[in-house]
């Protein structure tokens, strides 16, 4: 447009001004359209929907939705308090664990201070770490640990590894090289150019991050009963089997309001550290 | 700057001795809370099966490899579903998202004190609820099945589209806004064209950034019965079949790798 000339602009008067497209090519346009077109066509005629069953069960949902106007925390209240109970050592005790596992992982996942050996082993463990889900991960280490906390324990902790170690590796690399090299132009041994050099440099982020990881653990701990790792997901099942809703609905309130409670507080955090 | 004096002159504190144990005492506090909580978490361990674990552990790999490959012909039409349930999932939630974001934002909401905390609890309560726990509630609901994944995802998408749609609404330029609505144009020509061009990118990235996390939660939905190839990983897990159960999570594992170099792609060509 900026480029036209007189007579191009000149050709273009009187004639109606139109969007310029997203995709410059037209063949190449038409054929994602047509693509995504067909695929949407093939994904939803390949979808069994019993409209019977979804019929019936629209009275269940506004039972649901009605039950969340009278969650009932009492009848199966020390199920909930044990439940959450768990959950919430869990998030601690891996969140804790994982974050002081991370930082010398990130330190070596991070190209501008570690030799390129480290380097690729701890990219290749956040890889392994980021990869596999935490359900799956759960699944496994049941299967090996035993039921119970400690399982959902250990998969928390190697998600927060790759979680963490990533983005304050990311951090890392993209600090200010110069504050670091005066420390060590000081002198300084290598702890203390981590120290002082790399620390103050990276830690409001680091804070950041692990309250945020926290408050993800928090929600991952919910579903790890499902799978018989501990927490309050084993509650929420064996509520939604016996259609208790109201019941549900009292530990999804809570999930809610603790992860809100956690948001505000991570809120209030990140803006007074950085 | 506290200083303390000794004998030998003056020396430089960092904190001051109040400050110095209040922050003694908050880690002690921290470290304690830690403790307890592995007490408990100990309390509830057969420890007997964690020092059996390496034994378990090895058991486990031997019966699990090698994977049984032939298998593969009954995972296709599972992983067709997958793939359906994230993509139509995360679309269904996209359709949903943009009005809750338009609502949400600061300089786009018709209402800040009334419609805007409704937007807000909506991204909350819908993001803070994992897509199994939707998955659960759903399956009771409309019963098992990849309509009950689709949906779950939807939901859980929802609030997560949102919330990083309404940030990137309330970070655009009000000046061409400003310059669409100087020309008389409409509360919906505004939108169109002052509005919609700002966030297009923004949208398009949350879009392939959430599809790429839709795989990976799709892939496990069939644990809870809500279709997908989790269903497969269920029966095998159920039946002790570990080749079986090794070939599902690597074929999972190279899903989620693909989705997500599909998605650093289109966001790299993208911005």
């Amino acid at each position: 447009m900026s480029v036209a000339t007189h007579r191009e602009l000149d050709d273009m008067l009187g004639t109606k001004w139109r969007k310029p497209a997203m995709v410059k090519r037209t063949w190449l346009r038409w054929a994602l359209v047509i693509g995504f077109v067909a695929y949407l066509i093939a994904a939803v005629l390949s979808v069994e929907v019993n409209w019977l069953r979804v019929w019936e069960g629209l009275d269940r949902g506004a039972a649901f939705v009605a039950a969340f106007a009278s969650p009932d925390f009492v009848s199966r209240g020390s199920d909930i308090w044990a439940g959450m109970l768990e959950s919430i050592v869990m998030t601690v005790a891996s969140s804790v664990v994982g974050i002081l596992i991370s930082i010398p992982i990130a330190l070596g996942a991070a190209r501008n201070i570690a030799p390129l050996p480290v380097y690729m082993v701890c990219r290749g463990i956040i890889a392994v770490s980021r990869a596999l889900q935490e359900i799956i991960v759960a699944i496994l280490l049941v299967a090996i640990f035993g039921f119970g906390p400690l399982a959902g324990f250990l998969t928390l902790s190697f998600a927060t590894i790759g979680f963490l170690s990533k983005l304050l590796a990311e951090d890392i690399e993209s600090m200010d090289r110069s504050q670091a090299e005066a420390v060590r132009a000081t002198g300084s041994k290598w702890a203390q150019w981590i120290d002082y050099g790399v620390t103050p440099q990276v830690l409001p982020r680091l804070v950041g991050l692990s309250i945020y990881r926290v408050d993800i653990n928090f929600r991952e701990s919910a579903i790890l009963g499902l799978v018989g790792a501990g927490g309050i997901g084993a509650t929420l099942n064996t509520a939604f089997d016996r259609y208790e809703y109201d019941t549900a609905a009292a530990i999804l309130l809570i999930i809610i309001a603790i992860v809100m409670a956690l948001e505000y507080i991570s809120g209030v955090v990140r803006a007074r550290v950085q | 700057m506290p200083v303390l004096e000794s004998d030998a002159g003056p020396v430089w504190r960092k904190r001051t001795k109040g400050q110095a144990l209040a922050r003694w005492f908050g880690w002690l506090l921290g470290v304690a809370i830690f403790l307890w909580c592995w007490q408990r978490i100990s309390d509830k361990t057969t420890w007997f099966f964690v020092w059996d674990a390496p034994d378990i552990a090895a058991d486990v790999l031997s019966r699990a490899t090698p994977p049984r490959w032939e298998y593969i012909d009954r995972l296709w039409w599972p992983i067709w579903d997958t793939i359906n349930i994230a993509t139509l999932g995360t679309i269904a939630a996209l359709i949903m998202a943009v009005p809750v974001a338009f609502l949400a934002a600061r300089n786009t909401t018709p209402s800040a004190i009334f419609i805007r905390p409704i937007a807000l609890l909506i991204i909350v309560a819908t993001r803070s609820i994992n897509s199994l726990i939707w998955a659960l509630l759903l399956i009771a609901i409309i019963g098992p099945g990849v309509f009950a994944g689709i949906v779950a995802i939807a939901i859980r998408s929802i609030g997560f589209c949102a919330k990083l749609l309404y940030e990137a609404i309330e970070e655009i330029d009000a000046t061409q806004v400003e310059a669409i609505t100087a020309t008389g144009a409409s509360r919906w020509q505004v939108m169109a064209y002052g509005i919609v061009p700002q966030i297009a990118p923004a949208f398009a990235g949350i879009a392939v950034f959430r599809w790429d996390i839709n795989i990976r939660e799709s892939t496990v939905l069939g644990l809870v019965g809500a279709g997908g190839i989790g269903l497969q990983l269920q029966g095998s897990l159920n039946t002790l079949a570990w080749p079986q159960v090794s070939l599902i999570l690597l074929v999972i594992l190279l899903a989620v790798v693909i989705s997500e170099w599909v998605s650093a792609k289109v966001r790299g060509a993208i911005i």
